[in-house]
């Protein structure tokens, strides 16, 4: 059963497709130009302790994006 | 003069393929965001001279930061405009093209870092997407200069053309997407050693261990590169120099002019650290002691830079850095400042914000000792103990994290959340490693040397008309009352903040006890910042900031002080 949750919750080594952004134009705009976009895969690959950062991977290129950020992408797992 | 503008996302390569083009000497790095202001140059294309320009990186047009806001401003003057695309990252990469060929200036594509896409198995075939975008598209590698020379012919096929009516962003994410669909084709492969390398660096469990692992050997490179050239060329070019100028000083004779010039003679020989001359200690300083681990320092941080490090060492740090008020990146500039705090100072730049980069200067200012000055501590206290020099540097770190979580409360302003890519791990260039490193050793001599020597010319004239006594006595309630010092030890603070280093020397002759030169050590290193570190700071932060995180440096100075008093004398 496909499933909605914040890019957060994913476990780690976890794959999942990019659905929507919570949040304001600007924000939406600064995501699509790091590559992260509705319809990508998505893998979660760290998450920093202490709250810190997480890593994705999204085609083929890792990215560190902050916890608030990755509390309003959306992702769809298949699981 | 024809205008050629060089564009394209941060860390694709502009600037190599500037220095190219130009010949000139830019810099270069390996992470995203290294250019902020921009590079200006010239070039012959036909017979004709005209000047390129690199443009800051930019993600898109719509400009969402100030480094953005340049590269809009600099892309309105542009007559023609090289669009430089990461090969390795097309999609993302396109969107800037298409907008910049919806300007309807004349673009060129240079589609660069070419080898390594076809050393990860992207295939992109490269004439038809040169015929949907309707611009030459040229595969360039510009770290090899292959591809170039095309790239310089083709630019006179285009021309400029009306501007067109601009596509939603929308629109513009469905046509990548169909036009990389049909172009490319990225063939499957298994993950490489140099990916599972990018991955144990960046996950805690292995990647801190790396990470401390990595700060510990550059440090040690620095250390035996810079002894290693003190031992071998620094100070055997002082011995010759020496015979000059003790004769120098045996002509001049004993007087004012002696006093500034040599100084004065330690058991009747000049002593090139404690004399206090400006043809002396005023010389070798700076060329002899600081200089050496400067260019050592310079060439380890390139060489962490163009392998790709520093983004993943942010990304650990960052953890700690937010709640500091600053993020990850704000680990260059500490880490930078332990070198020397005028480049540190210059490192705050990596940081977004004016709220991150007033908070790192601030705390680089207050608790980051300069090589120069750890060696001194070292030197005043290591014979008491390691136990007094690890007090020191204890204390610092405390300050360091104490201030960051109460600057990050106070201070207003906006700090961002880290957002990243982190790019793949590369072979730094030799050339380029030593450009980079001959370049900001320049930079050092032209920033720091003027401001140290005028430091010991104005110490040596107030040494010697009795006016830092004079000052020395006026603040000396501070010293006594409130940091338990003797009264005598005020003079080497106020020397501190022309000289940190020195000031230090300045206090072995007290006769302090142990702890009371804890105190005076810790002290002196917070409450100001050495005069070429301050320069440099006003003129990043500007002077009404600079006012601001002065107050912040003496109050922390006077706390500090005043709780390492009660703490360690129990009075
Ligand atoms: N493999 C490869 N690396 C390149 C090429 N061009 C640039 N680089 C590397 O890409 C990184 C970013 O280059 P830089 O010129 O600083 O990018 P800028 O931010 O766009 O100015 C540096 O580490 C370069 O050495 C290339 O053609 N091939
Ligand atoms: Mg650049």
């Amino acid at each position: 059963m496909p499933m909605e949750v914040p890019l957060i919750s994913l476990a780690i080594n976890q794959t999942a497709i990019v659905r929507h952004f919570i949040g304001g134009q600007h924000f939406q705009h600064k995501l699509r130009m790091m590559g992260i976009r509705e319809g990508k895969v998505i893998k979660l690959l760290a998450l920093q302790p202490l709250m810190g950062p997480i890593v994705i991977e999204i085609d083929r290129r890792e990215l560190t994006i902050g916890r608030r950020m990755a509390n309003h992408i959306i992702v769809e797992t298949t699981r | 003069m024809k205008k050629i503008v060089l564009m394209g996302n941060p860390n694709v390569g502009k600037s190599v393929v500037f220095s190219r083009l130009t010949g000139a000497r830019v810099i270069s790095s390996n992470y995203p965001g290294s250019t902020v202001d921009f590079a200006k140059g010239r070039m012959h294309i036909r017979g004709h001279e005209a000047e390129i320009i690199d443009a800051p990186g930019t993600y898109s047009l719509q400009a969402s930061n100030k480094a953005e806001e340049v590269a809009a401003r600099v892309l309105d003057q542009a007559d023609l405009v090289i669009n430089v695309v990461d090969a390795t990252n097309l999609e993302r990469n396109l969107f800037l093209t298409l907008e910049l060929i919806e300007t309807g200036k004349p673009v060129v594509v240079a589609l660069n870092i070419w080898d390594e896409a076809v050393r990860s198995g992207i295939e992109i075939d490269y004439p038809a997407l040169e015929e949907e975008l309707g611009v030459p598209v040229i595969p360039v590698v510009a770290l090899s200069g292959e591809g170039i020379r095309e790239l310089v012919q083709r630019m006179d096929e285009v021309s400029s053309s009306p501007a067109r009516p601009p596509v939603s962003d929308e629109e513009k994410w469905i046509r990548i997407g169909s036009v990389t669909r049909e172009i490319q084709t990225i063939r499957h492969r298994h993950p490489t050693l140099r990916d599972r390398i990018s991955l144990a660096s960046i996950v805690p469990i292995t990647g801190v261990p790396i990470a401390i692992g990595v700060i510990l050997l550059a440090f040690f490179t620095v250390r035996i590169i810079g002894e290693t050239m003190i031992q071998f060329i620094f100070d055997p070019i002082f011995d010759l120099y020496l015979p000059f100028v003790t004769a120098l000083g045996n002509w001049l004779g004993p007087g004012i002019l002696q006093e500034v010039l040599i100084g004065r003679l330690i058991d009747g020989e000049i002593d090139y650290v404690q004399s206090l001359g400006i043809l002396t200690t005023g010389l070798y300083v700076p060329l002899g002691m600081v200089l050496p681990y400067i260019i050592s320092f310079y060439f380890t941080l390139s060489i962490l830079e163009d392998s790709g490090y520093l983004p993943r060492l942010a990304t650990l740090a960052d953890s700690v850095f937010h709640r500091l008020g600053m993020h990850g990146y704000g680990i260059v500039p500490l880490f930078l400042g332990m070198g020397c705090n005028v480049p540190g100072a210059l490192a705050t730049r990596c940081l977004d914000t004016r709220k991150q980069r007033f908070i790192s200067a601030t705390l680089l200012a207050i608790a980051v000792p300069c090589m120069a000055q750890l060696a001194m501590i070292f030197g005043v206290l290591g014979p008491f103990g390691l136990m007094y020099i690890l007090m020191v540097i204890a204390t610092l770190f405390i300050v360091y994290i104490a201030g960051g979580l109460v600057l990050a409360r106070f201070v207003k302003g906006e700090s961002y959340e880290i957002c990243l890519e982190i790019p793949p791990y590369r072979m730094p260039d030799p050339g380029i490693i030593a450009k980079k490193t001959w370049m900001r050793v320049r930079g050092f001599l032209g920033e720091a040397i003027p401001y140290l020597f005028a430091g010991i010319l104005l110490v040596n004239i107030l040494y010697a008309t009795g006016f830092l006594d004079w000052i020395g006595n006026l603040f000396a309630p501070v010293t006594a009352g409130l940091f338990g010092l003797p009264k005598e030890a005020t003079t080497a603070l106020l020397m501190g903040f022309l000289r940190k280093d020195l000031a230090v020397g300045m206090l072995i002759p007290l006769g302090m006890a142990p702890l009371q030169l804890v105190i005076a050590v810790t002290v002196l290193t917070i409450y100001f910042p050495c005069v070429a570190t301050f320069a440099v700071l006003v003129r990043e932060l500007g002077s009404i900031d600079m006012l601001k995180s002065t107050a912040v440096m003496v109050a922390t100075a006077l706390i500090v002080g005043t709780a390492m008093r009660v703490i360690l004398l129990g009075v």
